[in-house]
């Protein structure tokens, strides 16, 4: 949350000179866009820079913040984060359905009440074989279904690895939600519920706030997050440490807690990735449940009562 | 035509004229608008609501919006099917038929548009198909053989229709001034000169060659939409022709019951005769059992190897929730109206006609079936997500829309038949002037 706090700090900056370039430039009021407010000269007057580098002088009462303005541009979004090559590890024998990443996640991405990103499923290979956890977020395929799919270049790969949505392009059609194999994909059937202020913020493809009605969401790997440095929401949020998130160009992954070499986790542990017989090749990699920290049974009480009901 | 030898060319002009609706007329049209208004009522909430006034939810995604897009796509070949086909391959009989399956081909692939822009989430960003479409996707695909289908019908029905028109411009007297001005707008030019009427020959042949394939790929890809996907269900190589052979059979069972009601309401006995039943009826049945073959191999193969995916869905289509609507649409789709057609009593007009509304309500729930199950079997379980969203029955706000747009499309044939003839007046005047120089 502090972070979010001095971007907005950012934004405040930017619109202010944003507004005091444009009132520099024309005659007209520069708040026409906030018709109504009828704007007094209040006296106390601040010394600003403008754009052109020179010291102006402005009365306070006519400073009114830009409400939100991107720090990157769409294009931007599309391309991704440089030299980056995201990938996520889930160690499967550490889960015990606890659900903290899925409150994270749902939190920090202001999902609506019933629509979960990252889905714990109870999984059972076969009748006779042993139960596990086994949560699922969006596999971020190099070889993506859903991209192939969307007529509008609405949902693409990155060159960082990272499949994203742009909810702003998005008509909705929900092929990519058909071709996804994983059912990873969520749709905003009806007005995302969402707070006033966060439905007035500015849309990012990297934030993926605010969800709108009508387009399809799904897990973005927190790109916000990678830029500033961090981990993404679900892998700090988890007590157990399942998450591992990094670069395989660094070949390093961490969970926070444990650092490991990507290369050599996924050796030894014989890592896997989710149906790999469909050729979507997954960025999401899983550790098989062997050798657990938890009895499948202790992750029971954490299930959904809806899930509850079905089995 | 065994008839049409003792009929005189201006009887056969006033028997094929339009007819001012009837007192049956207007009640059918009152219904049908009723229909179609109740579902304009209905996408106006679900455009102020959004689709969450659907039953749709993230698992079933689809539903019988998409279904119906299906039938309408599958129902709007049959415009092509006896056009073209019995065109080019000089069918004799096919005079009576062929404009009212192009109507029905215009007006179902009209309403398929539709539908699919009532499916979409922001229909308000249909623009950015053509903005920022990417021809990898099948949809663009879609979108542009659709246009292109619908051009090529729109213009057959036209340039079929020329010559009709300018008999309604000198039928002018007879039929009082409600669309005179329609028709002069339409076709004052066309003076059937030999080299207008060499003109129009080849552009009919060469639309007729063109819109085949064009037919051929509207439910081609209209098929790879699931057939590109995982799915169990619709990961198939069979899709193409399945879809196909489908539509054919639609469209047929479509035309049989427009040629059964046309003739009753309009008194065109002497026109679509018991021969054109008994034809017709042939080809159904051949198009029945090819159809049912295709559907044997689209279930029987993955059932004799119950592969895991596939397993859950095809039990629960053999005998599990949704076997009654899957054995109706193989029993009822299919089986029933070959036996009916199989035997020269069956294919009289009554008979055929309730085959053919049997293949038509079969078909329609077949679409429901290929949609829908496959989206309730996906690979990783269905957790973490509201209990609402294992099941799917579509709401009154769906079903409204879906049976406004079956409305929509029978006011569009409706209205057609009251402005223009439904059976060429030309062609039938050509057909007589050739059997009777021939005898």
């Amino acid at each position: 949350m502090e972070n979010k706090s001095t971007s907005r700090r950012q934004f405040l900056a930017a619109g202010i000179l944003a507004g005091i370039a444009a009132g520099c430039s024309s005659k007209k009021n520069p708040f026409d866009k906030y018709a109504g407010d009828d704007v007094k000269a209040s006296g106390e007057t601040v010394k600003l820079l403008s754009v052109d580098g020179e010291i102006i002088e402005m009365d306070k009462a006519f400073l009114k913040p830009v409400p939100d303005l991107p720090t990157i541009s769409n294009s931007e979004e599309r391309k991704g984060i440089n030299g980056k090559k995201f990938a996520m590890v889930i160690d499967l024998s550490r889960c015990k359905n606890v659900g903290a990443c899925k409150t994270a996640c749902n939190h920090a991405h202001q999902l609506s009440p019933g629509q979960n990103w990252i889905k714990v499923l109870e999984m059972q290979d076969a009748d006779h074989t042993a139960p596990y956890w086994q949560p699922t977020t969006c596999m971020h395929c190099d070889s993506p279904p859903c991209v192939k799919v969307c007529p509008v270049d609405a949902t693409f790969k990155r060159q960082d690895g990272i499949v994203l949505i742009d909810s702003d392009r998005c008509i909705g059609c929900r092929f990519c939600m058909a071709a996804c194999p994983y059912s990873t994909r969520v749709f905003n059937w009806g007005e995302p519920v969402l707070e006033k202020e966060v439905a007035e913020q500015h849309y990012s493809c990297e934030t993926s706030i605010p969800q709108k009605k009508g387009t399809v969401s799904k897990c973005d790997f927190c790109p916000d997050m990678a830029r500033k440095g961090e981990l993404p929401h679900c892998v700090s949020a988890c007590p157990n440490g399942v998450y591992f998130f990094g670069d395989m160009n660094e070949d390093s992954v961490t969970n926070g807690a444990e650092t490991f070499r990507f290369s050599d986790l996924i050796k030894d542990k014989a890592g896997y990735r989710l149906m790999e017989d469909l050729g979507t090749k997954p960025r999401v990699y899983y550790l098989p449940p062997v050798n657990r920290n938890f009895p499948f049974e202790s992750g029971l009480e954490n299930e959904s009562p809806e899930d509850k009901m079905t089995h | 035509m065994e008839n049409s030898t003792v009929l005189t060319s201006e009887q056969i002009t006033s028997d094929l004229l339009p007819q001012k609706f009837g007192k049956r007329g207007m009640i059918w049209t009152g219904i049908l608008l009723l229909f179609c208004a109740f579902g304009a009522f209905a996408y106006y909430r679900q455009l102020k609501y959004g689709l969450v006034v659907t039953n749709m939810r993230d698992y079933v995604s689809w539903g019988i919006y998409i279904s119906n897009f299906v039938f309408f796509v599958a129902i709007s070949l049959v415009g092509s099917l006896i056009t073209a086909i019995f065109r080019l391959a000089n069918v004799p009989w096919r005079t009576p038929l062929t404009r009212i399956s192009e109507i029905i081909a215009v007006s179902a692939i009209t309403f398929a548009a539709l539908i699919i822009i009532v499916d979409m989430g922001r229909p308000e960003r249909l623009l950015n198909l053509f903005i920022h479409g990417r021809l990898q996707s099948p949809i663009i695909w879609d979108v542009i053989v659709i246009s292109t289908y619908f051009c090529l019908s729109l213009f057959l029905l036209y340039i079929t229709l020329l010559p009709d028109i300018s008999i309604l411009i000198n039928a002018r007297e007879k039929l009082g001034k409600p669309f005179s001005k329609l028709y002069r707008w339409l076709a004052s030019y066309w003076k059937g000169t030999t080299a207008q009427e060499k003109i129009r020959n080849r552009c009919i042949t060469i639309i007729c060659i063109v819109i085949i394939p064009v037919a051929f790929s509207i439910h081609t890809v209209t098929s790879w939409l699931f057939a590109t996907t995982y799915r169990p269900g619709w990961d198939s190589t069979n899709f193409g022709a399945y879809f196909i052979s489908g539509a054919f059979l639609v469209g047929a069972g479509g035309v049989v019951v427009a040629m059964y009601i046309f003739r009753r309401y309009y008194n065109l006995e002497k026109y679509i005769t018991e021969k054109h039943f008994e034809k017709m009826g042939r080809v159904v049945v051949l198009l029945a059992l090819l159809y049912l073959y295709f559907n044997i191999n689209e279930y029987l193969v993955p059932a004799f190897k119950m592969k895991k995916p596939e397993e859950a869905h095809l039990t629960q289509l053999f005998a599990g929730e949704y076997a009654p609507l899957f054995w109706f649409a193989i029993l009822v789709g299919m089986i029933i109206p070959i036996f009916i057609m199989l035997f020269k009593k069956g294919r009289k007009p009554l008979p055929m006609f309730i085959a053919g509304v049997m293949v038509v309500v079969g078909a329609w729930f077949k679409r429901y079936l290929i949609v829908t199950p496959t989206l309730l079997h996906p690979f990783l379980p269905m957790e973490d997500v509201p209990a609402s969203y294992h099941h799917y029955f579509p709401s009154w706000e769906e079903w409204a829309i879906a049976m406004g747009s079956l409305a929509g499309v029978l006011l569009i044939i409706t209205f057609f038949a009251r402005v223009f003839p439904i059976i060429s007046i030309y062609k039938t005047l050509t057909d007589k002037n050739e059997t009777q120089q021939s005898s």
